[in-house]
């Protein structure tokens, strides 16, 4: 005879305070949003519903076209460099000693840095006339600048965020090869494994979560990337390097139209929204699939 | 309407955020009288009532989005084809 455990709802009450502060940080001011969104606000008193016009509006900018192509290639830039990038350093670092820790700690000191202060130091590395980077590419022969040249910017920035944020990858799928028992590994040496095969059949479908945490954070965080290339190259040159939430600075603070600014804010969480959810997706049934085969 | 003009909020959008709240109201207690069972539909993924709740809000976005971008008819048509889209992703997804 089985004896049914009660069920006890009290556990929901726990959760309310968090349920509010949620509301309050983040419902209510995406609510606001909405609603700006439809409205024309002609001063702190005085707005005007408008229906859809900004959305018409923002929908038919060819510069938020732009703005939306480029933030895509860099995205996509970002993740095909990162991912694969920290997986190896996370393979190659020391698993234990104190190798081990100096390594952690010089790959945790970039993601100490402010993002500001990131973007002032590789305005200063990569200058022709007194940045080492920008010296020595010069003296190499190369016609390097990146405040003139719109692919020297692009591939300046690319590589700034690189360097910034490749660490974060690499600590996370160290985390995930640190938490993979000894037992699998014997086994794998017990059945000849390669070190390839251990490394696709062992270590890949055990890092399947961290990865999946790692790419939804780069991608979120390369999708809303605003300060670095900001200091670094102000979107420029021309609009070579503006991307999505620097076009929206510009319309909301620098313009101050409210209006189209909240109409392109909706827009702009739609598709991060919509990209998160295929890859997060994507990455569950890839490994789920696999998974399956092997245990059926 | 002391409570609409608060930080000039309108009607149009207060209707919206409404039918939202209604919906996940009306899904909640769904979910209490009959618990979903996860399926795989038309959709290439096994889904819960609530995913395809998501799902279908997130299609019917993506249809006025478009809708609006791509047309200058009245936006009615775009939001009952989001109507439609979200009863099909509901019911075969």
């Amino acid at each position: 005879m089985s004896v049914a455990k009660p069920v006890n709802q009290r556990a929901w009450w726990l959760v309310l305070p968090v349920l509010v502060s949620v509301a309050f940080s983040a419902l209510i001011p995406l609510m606001t949003v909405v609603n700006y969104s439809v409205q024309d606000i002609l001063s702190p008193s005085q707005s005007v519903f408008v229906g859809w016009e900004w959305y018409k509006e923002v929908l038919r900018d060819p510069e938020l076209h732009s703005a939306l192509v480029r933030q895509l290639i860099f995205s996509a830039a970002v993740l095909a460099i990162q991912i694969p990038l920290g997986i190896a350093l996370a393979l190659s670092m020391p698993r234990e000693g104190w190798r081990s820790s100096l390594v952690l700690v010089l790959l945790a000191m970039p993601l100490l840095v402010p993002w500001n202060v990131v973007g002032t130091i590789w305005q200063i590395f990569a200058r022709a006339d007194i940045g080492l980077l920008g010296y020595v590419l010069t003296q190499m022969g190369f016609d390097y600048n990146y405040a003139q040249d719109p692919w020297d910017a692009w591939i300046t920035v690319l590589v700034m965020d690189v360097w910034h944020w490749t660490p974060l990858v690499a600590l996370l799928a160290f985390a995930g090869l640190r938490a993979i028992p000894e037992a699998y590994y014997q086994a794998a040496r017990i059945d000849g494994a390669s070190r390839w095969a251990v490394f696709r059949h062992v270590q890949l479908p055990k890092l399947r979560s961290v990865l999946m945490i790692a790419v939804l954070l780069r991608l979120m965080d390369s999708f809303m990337i605003y300060t670095e290339p900001f200091v670094l190259t102000g979107g420029g040159p021309g609009t070579a390097t503006t991307f999505l939430s620097q076009y929206l600075t510009q319309k909301a603070v620098g313009q101050f139209d409210l209006g189209p600014a909240a109409a392109f804010s909706l827009v702009y969480f739609l598709i991060i929204l919509l990209l998160c959810f295929v890859l997060y997706n994507f990455m569950k049934n890839v490994g789920a699939d696999e998974q399956q085969g092997r245990s059926a | 309407m002391d409570l609409l003009s608060w930080m000039a909020w309108t009607a149009p959008v207060a209707i919206f955020f409404a039918c939202i709240a209604a919906m996940l109201i009306g899904m909640t207690i769904w979910e209490l009288r009959s618990p979903t069972v996860p399926r795989k539909g038309l959709l290439p993924l096994v889904t819960t009532r609530g995913d395809r709740l998501f799902i279908g809000l997130l299609l019917a976005a993506y249809i006025n989005l478009a809708w609006t971008g791509a047309t200058d008819l009245t936006q009615w048509w775009g939001a009952m084809l989001g109507a439609v889209g979200l009863v099909c992703v509901m019911r075969w997804g």
